[in-house]
């Protein structure tokens, strides 16, 4: 054991920063890019994907507004219109959305933990390889004109083999199949790092506002995904062999898919809003310099919109048919949801009150994340009522409903997070002006767009149609509606645009420069491989505002990538943990999964034939090495 | 702002009973969503103006926690049990009077309407129109021969789905006469955009008129023209697809023409009544409404003339 280097008294400084830098470095050049398994090379790269992919949904966005501008436009055919509101809702929802939040959380969890690696790192890479196939295979098959086009929620019978021959909609189901694999995966990862990578001291009790959001998140991940894994699988098998899961005609349902489907996307929604509410609390917390308000009750409402998500799904299906109890249950459950958001809402504006809040951009988020989301909730509390949702159901009305939802309660936090965090992600500060101005168009560019669809879906514009008769008094709704897109293109370029500066300017940012409590702060900006030279202990909600220099442990060896596991709840030491080295094999087996559900699209022999690479992948992938296993912590 | 309001596909216009109920119900949440929205912009504002005065306290803050989340469960449970209330009002005022009985089928992209009577020979059989008269219930029984559809006709009531394999239906309780329109509102495959429903709600003896007519045979040609055009219609391919009533064109497919040329448009509301888009449509069926199922059929110049000037007779 004596000749094993560890860090502590006798190995400290410049001495111990060079043998850390020689363990966790990833190899030069372009082989070291492509096996890399430190999380925060791959939570950058995700957090890149999905943000081109917002960019790319975006773009189809504006095209739908341009179309819709005006009555009975040519601009764009029927067909090519269907194609692109589903590509648009398909990139927004699983491409965008879903992964942009685990995205962020690979990056930022393990500092925010105080460990130096994600658990399963090469699970990791393999999850982003496996989320980026996936999203070529949707992006790629639209630009041969093979895109999927009934709607991104894909309801048979019109998804099924007699209504859309052909491969489109093939192609979206194995999209969704690549997705959810990349994201249950990455959500397993983060529920193992968030409960046993902990730093010493964290206990559960003092986790961070945004890792309580990510444990829950990731659990209903878990919980939910497989439901529409399993609704896409049987609609393949439907298309490709011939099973009749969903003909009606063949004793099949053609209403099951809707079940499963909104057993999973309802969730989604939260999925997409509770890291949200993370950024938010976390935010707050800098910018007011102060914990909190009512640490426990905003917990305990993560936790309570975590559960009541999964029993309001049938809100979607009022119009179906089903039997009249029922959908009282799920008005009343779905109204229940507004009142864990009325607590969160009024702690962080209770926040703000007790604290001394400074306006930067990500505090600026926040605020415009108050006033719009709030009127996407309450909207949803008009629409959780049977005999309003019957009216408001399928119109404009929820188009604007779920934009306020999606893009005032996910994406504005989300831009106040990647400022916030900016300079953990890159080493430098992004420019207060020009995030300004960004900030301003993409506020009122947003409520200018997008509140006068209430009043379009209250005359009666039902939404996914490629254009609308003149005379119904939805012209100057519409036209409003297409040029304030412009004002939000044009607040998506500043935000380009500033990002874009700030990385061509030396970093110069330094590990905190916001005085936040977290312990991602820290580390350095960008941190190093390695992340803490030493790991952090942890003996309150806001480590870095305690008076003093942060306390560390010492012990772990510096000549192999070693993690400490501690204890669920008390976050006690508890074995040493050997991270796994980088390596090509997680993309390998990425590429021959990729290969066996593309070709499946084809032929239900790829599943068989296309098992042998990926079995080969996998065997060498997990190759037992004669490693020690954990060894104790000897205190 | 009424003319607007009021529009023909408005769920606004209070036209029917639901839709009456569905204003008020409307309202009352406008009224307390808005008052909650209103108490967070102002709290929201009076944190931000309050913040350089340090007034702050956290035992106030932590008593009005409670308050809030006591004032929000109130207003729910007020807003649950109005909903409850008006959705089984509108059950109770509809019940047990004899409604009239239409049955719907929707097809990718057009509505298939018959009206049963009590004999076969009293039913009437038309497309993409109904006529309701006023104040009289109407039980509307909804069915799907291809994929999902919706059922809206916003003046009217909510929606309500058209799923192949099922059967399901909407009472309908006009309370004003007048011309509306609904559209299919779940989206159903290229032309979701273009399969509206024109609705016409007049009286009691209107609808009795307008029912007469719509049983009797189609009329017989009277111009050489239209013989043309009636030769044509029920020998080629027209036939195949399409009814006419007292004429051997007896085809399921398609929309039922006998009595065409009373109703307010073509194709499911892609173009008004008029004789100039009866040519562009049976020139080019394809061209306003790409990717519906009639065919082009490629006409003679005189036979067009003849086919449009035989529609146009089937009053
Ligand atoms: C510039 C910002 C955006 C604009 C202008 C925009 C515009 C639109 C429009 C016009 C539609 C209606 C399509 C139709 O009914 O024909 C739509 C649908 C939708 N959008 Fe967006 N959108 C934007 C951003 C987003 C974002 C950020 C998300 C998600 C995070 C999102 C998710 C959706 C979804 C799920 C639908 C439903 C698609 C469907 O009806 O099947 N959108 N959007
Ligand atoms: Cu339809």
């Amino acid at each position: 054991m004596s000749d094993v280097a560890r860090d502590g008294e006798a190995l400290q400084g410049a001495e111990l920063e060079a043998r850390l830098h020689r363990t966790w470095s990833r190899a030069p050049g372009l082989w070291g890019w492509l096996t890399t398994v430190d999380h925060k090379d791959i939570g950058r790269r995700y957090i890149y994907t999905a943000m081109t992919l917002l960019i790319l949904g975006g773009a189809l966005a504006a095209a739908m507004r341009l179309q819709l501008a005006t009555p009975e436009s040519g601009l764009i055919s029927a067909a090519r219109y269907n194609q692109i509101f589903t590509m648009h809702g398909t990139t927004m929802m699983f491409l965008f959305a879903v992964p942009v939040m685990e995205a962020v959380a690979i990056y930022i969890i393990p500092l925010m933990v105080g460990t130096r690696n994600i658990a399963f790192p090469r699970l990791n890479a393999f999850s982003y390889w496996t989320y980026l196939f996936g999203a070529l295979l949707l992006w790629v098959a639209f630009a041969l004109n093979v895109g999927p086009d009934a709607g991104w929620f894909m309801y048979v019978p019109l998804s099924g083999p007699e209504f859309t021959p052909g491969k489109r909609t093939d192609i979206w189901a194995q999209m969704i199949t690549f997705t959810e694999v990349a994201a249950i995966a990455v959500a397993v990862e983060l529920i193992v790092t968030i409960l046993k990578f902990r730093a010493p001291g964290m206990t559960i009790a003092r986790m961070p506002l945004y890792v309580w959001s990510i444990l829950v998140t990731s659990i209903m991940v878990v919980l939910s995904l497989p439901a529409v894994a399993l609704a896409s699988g049987m609609l393949l098998a439907d298309r490709l062999i011939g099973t009749q899961f969903y003909n009606p005609f063949e004793h099949g349902d053609a209403l099951l898919w809707q079940h499963l489907f909104w057993f999973f996307a309802h969730p989604e929604v939260y999925i997409i809003f509770l890291p949200a509410m993370g950024f938010v609390s976390q935010i707050v917390e800098t910018f007011t310099q102060r914990p909190v308000f009512a640490y426990a009750a905003l917990v305990l409402a993560t936790v309570a919109i975590g559960l009541l998500s999964f029993g309001v799904w049938v809100h979607h299906m009022f119009a179906t048919g089903l039997p009249r109890l029922g959908y009282d249950f799920y008005t009343a459950a779905s109204m229940a949801v507004a009142v864990p958001s009325a607590i969160q809402i009024f702690c962080w504006i209770a926040t703000m009150w007790l604290g001394r809040p400074r306006f930067a951009v990500p505090l600026l988020y926040v605020v415009a994340f108050i006033v719009t989301f709030v009127i996407g909730g309450l909207t949803g509390v008009m629409v959780a009522s049977v005999p309003l949702d019957l009216q408001l159901h399928d119109s404009y009305f929820v188009v604007a409903h779920l934009h306020y939802v999606l893009i005032g309660g996910g994406v504005f936090p989300l831009l106040g997070a990647l400022t916030y965090w900016f300079p953990k992600l890159t080493g430098r500060l992004l420019s207060e002006g020009l995030g300004k101005a960004a900030f301003w168009c993409v506020f009122l560019g947003f409520n200018a767009a997008f509140f006068p669809m209430h009043i379009t879906g209250m005359l009666g514009m039902p939404r996914r149609v490629y254009t609308y008769p003149t005379g119904m008094g939805w012209d100057a709704l519409n036209m409003m509606s297409s040029l304030m897109t412009g004002v939000i293109v044009i607040g998506g370029i500043l935000f380009v645009t500033n990002v874009v500066l700030a990385l061509r300017r030396p970093p110069d940012a330094g590990p905190n420069p916001w005085n936040a409590p977290g312990l991602e702060w820290a580390a350095d900006s960008p941190p190093a491989p390695y992340n803490f030279e030493h790991i952090p202990v942890v003996s309150s909600h806001t480590p870095l505002w305690e008076e003093g220099p942060l306390n560390v442990m010492t012990g772990l060896r510096v000549d192999d990538r070693e993690q400490v596991v501690t204890t669920a709840i008390e976050a006690q030491p508890d074995i040493r943990y050997p991270s796994p080295e980088p390596t090509l094999w997680p993309l390998l087996s990425a590429v021959a999964l990729a290969a066996l559900f593309i070709g499946s699209i084809f032929t239900p022999w790829a599943v068989v034939i296309g098992a042998v690479p990926l079995a080969v992948g996998f065997t060498v992938w997990f190759w037992p090495k004669n490693a020690p296993d954990g060894e104790p912590v000897i205190e | 702002m009424s003319a607007w309001l009021n529009g023909i596909q408005s769920a606004t216009s209070g036209a029917g009973l639901h839709d009456q109920q569905f204003n008020g119900l409307f309202l009352l949440f406008l009224g307390i969503t808005g008052f909650f929205y209103l108490i967070v912009i102002v709290a929201l504002i009076a944190a931000i103006i309050l913040r350089r005065r340090r007034t702050g306290s956290e035992p106030l803050a932590r008593a009005a926690l409670f308050g809030w989340v006591g004032a929000v469960v109130v207003g729910l449970a007020v807003l649950s049990a109005a909903s409850f209330l008006v959705d089984r009002r509108v059950d109770a005022a509809t019940m047990g009077r004899p409604p009239l009985k239409i049955e719907l089928v929707a097809n990718q992209w057009w509505w298939d309407v018959r009206y049963h009577g009590a004999s076969p020979s009293d039913e009437v059989h038309t497309a993409n129109e109904l006529h309701l008269p006023v104040g009289v219930p109407a039980l509307v029984t909804l069915k799907s021969n291809d994929v999902i559809h919706s059922f809206w006709v916003p003046p009217l009531a909510g929606k309500q789905d058209l799923v192949p394999g099922r059967t399901n239906d909407i009472l309908l309780l006009p309370r004003r006469t007048g011309l509306f329109r609904g559209q299919c509102a779940e989206f159903c495959g290229t032309q979701h955009a273009r399969m509206a429903l024109d609705v016409t709600v007049e009286s009691l003896p209107d609808f009795r008129r307008w029912q007469r007519a719509q049983r009797a045979p189609a009329f017989a040609p009277r111009t050489a023209l239209a013989q043309g055009g009636y030769a044509y219609v029920t020998q080629r391919e027209c036939a195949n697809c399409h009814n006419i009533t007292g004429t051997p064109a007896s085809g399921r497919f398609g929309p039922d023409l006998t009595h065409l040329a009373s109703r307010r448009s073509i194709g499911a509301g892609t173009y008004p009544m008029t004789r100039g888009h009866l040519y562009a449509w049976v020139a080019d069926p394809q061209g306003a409404k790409p990717g519906n199922n009639m065919p082009y059929i490629g006409f003679e110049a005189q036979d067009l003339h003849a086919v449009v000037a035989y529609l146009q007779s089937l009053k």
